[in-house]
């Protein structure tokens, strides 16, 4: 994918100004040519302006000059030893400003090149981002670090396999499954819900084929993936805080709380 | 010859530090660790080149590339939740590690190392404290960049593979999650894990299979804390990181965070 700079485009947009701008004033020799060249001190290339320095085109000059001097001397001097039919020793001028050379056509860059990239406002990476990241990590390693000093892991008494724990309960993000187990049959509520759910999870890009990215035009999709995951969350949440022994249903405020993290 | 009065202590004492960190900035060994456009390097300037060379020339630029959109920065969007889960995972990387110098996975074993490393270990509650704390939020913070995707359609083409793999992460951190579960070996790991094997023994025609190559044998024991302490201190992080590296490439591959909505 062709992707031009955009500090290029940046300069070729003035550039074009700039020479509409000579334009208007009556076509100018080529003042800015050398201020054009100095601002770039990269030395990356330059896509605008006329960039022939005035020297350069003066020493052309005189040389187109001398030699049509010097070709006329020759001519002069063949013709006075001997006498030749006089051809055409210059090329006649053709162009409709007396020139040699005629402009047959202008190609618009877009026409020969597929630029895709629509210039886009950037910034650097350093110190715009890496600070607002280096400012969450140092927040998040604050707060694991002050609960950490306040609030102590589980570790409760030496597994033991004569004495089940009432309830017993999986790891909380599990606990929505452990719920589903109560009204299915294991393998529906252990393997089968989660697997599809899974499958379908994965699929999601495949099967949206919708190509708005915009809240209002995708509602379907919204609400499907907020029920989705609200059946996750209150499945996990009853698991969680309203089972008791038995695994039966308890409200937490009434016999307390059977939950571990 | 008048004698020029001598600066006070501290004014030659600041000076020879400043004299001293010069020197050291300009030694070879300092220059050959940090590399042109480091914040650390002699001379170092704030300007667009070397705001470029400071991600350019250096680890960073496989993660961050030297300018993004200027929305991509904005905290609102993207609430830093990819970048906090990949935090997360090195804080628990680092954690974990000093967790492993005093924890051997035997059945006779496991639950005395946690509780010695609880009360005559240096920081050890600590320590196991935040790794614990850490990995309940980073199942969260995946389980929220997720949903955040979701919501941004941050999913569509061409990122389509890329949720993909955002789906197999969300599993393998779950899965990590869970193997470390056990390790404490006490009645709240014993008892979880038995009924999420349970559950994964129900799976249609291999369950029976499923659950002995989970539990390296037919019922939880020392067996299945070695295979597990090896699942969550190798097996499962060496290919969270492969799936990381992929994601964090095809972040970069596929133009970047999603545009503004």
């Amino acid at each position: 994918m062709a992707e031009v700079p955009e500090h290029l485009l940046k300069r070729a947009q003035e550039a074009r100004e700039r020479a509409e701008a000579q334009q208007g004033g009556g076509g100018g020799a080529a003042p800015e040519s050398s201020e054009a060249a100095s601002s770039d001190p990269a030395g990356e290339g330059d896509a605008g302006g006329p960039k022939i320095p005035d020297h350069l085109l003066d020493r052309s000059k005189s040389a187109r000059d001398q030699a049509a001097a010097g070709s006329g001397a020759q001519a002069a001097a063949a013709v006075a030893t001997a006498p030749m039919p006089a051809g055409p020793a210059q090329p006649e001028p053709t162009g409709p400003g007396g020139g040699t050379q005629r402009l047959l056509t202008v190609v618009k860059s877009g026409s020969i090149q597929d630029v895709k990239a629509t210039p886009t406002d950037k910034v650097h990476v350093w110190p715009h981002l890496l600070v607002v990241e280096f400012v969450a990590a140092l927040i998040f390693t604050a707060f694991t670090l002050i609960f950490s000093i306040f609030v102590n892991a589980p570790l409760l008494e030496l597994a033991n396999f004569n004495e089940t724990p009432n309830p017993s309960k999986a790891p909380w993000y599990f606990l929505g499954l452990q719920e589903l187990l109560t009204m299915f049959h294991p393998m529906v509520a252990g393997v089968t819900i989660p697997g599809i759910a899974l499958f379908l999870l994965i699929l999601a890009p495949y099967v949206d084929r919708n190509p708005n990215k915009k809240p209002e035009d995708r509602k379907f999709a919204i609400s499907l993936m907020t029920i989705h995951l609200m059946f996750w969350a209150i499945l996990v949440l009853i698991g969680s805080f309203f089972r008791g022994p038995g695994f039966n249903f308890v409200f937490p405020w009434e016999v307390g709380l059977f939950f571990d993290l | 010859m008048a004698k020029q009065p001598k600066p006070p202590a501290s004014e030659r004492a600041k000076q020879a530090a400043s004299q001293m960190m010069s020197d050291m900035q300009g030694s070879q060994a300092w220059s050959s660790i940090f590399r042109p456009g480091s914040i650390f390097r002699k001379g170092y300037s704030d300007s667009p080149r070397n705001r470029s060379y400071v991600i350019m020339n250096s680890v960073l630029y496989h993660l961050h590339p030297v300018k993004v959109k200027r929305h991509a920065v904005k905290v609102s969007y993207t609430l830093c939740l990819g970048g906090l889960s990949f935090f997360l995972f090195i804080l628990l990387t680092v954690t974990g590690i000093f967790l492993m110098f005093f924890y051997r996975p035997t059945a006779a074993q496991a639950w005395d190392d946690i509780y010695t490393l609880q009360t005559s270990v240096a920081f050890g509650l600590l320590v196991r404290n935040m790794h614990r704390w850490a990995a309940h939020l980073m199942v969260i913070t995946v389980f929220l960049h997720m949903a955040r995707v979701f919501y941004h359609g941050a999913y569509k083409p061409p990122r389509e593979f890329n949720w993909v793999i955002g789906v197999i992460l969300l599993t393998l951190t779950l899965l990590l999650s869970f193997t470390g579960y056990l390790l404490p070996w006490d009645q709240l790991a014993l008892w979880a894990v038995t009924v999420g094997t349970n559950m994964m023994g129900f799976t249609p025609v291999f369950g029976d299979q499923v659950r002995f190559v989970l539990l390296g044998s037919v019922e939880i024991g020392t067996d299945t804390l070695l295979r597990w302490y090896v699942l969550h201190v190798l097996m499962l992080p060496f290919v969270i990181v492969i799936f990381m590296a992929i994601h964090f490439w095809r972040v970069r591959k596929d133009g970047g965070i999603s545009g503004p909505l």
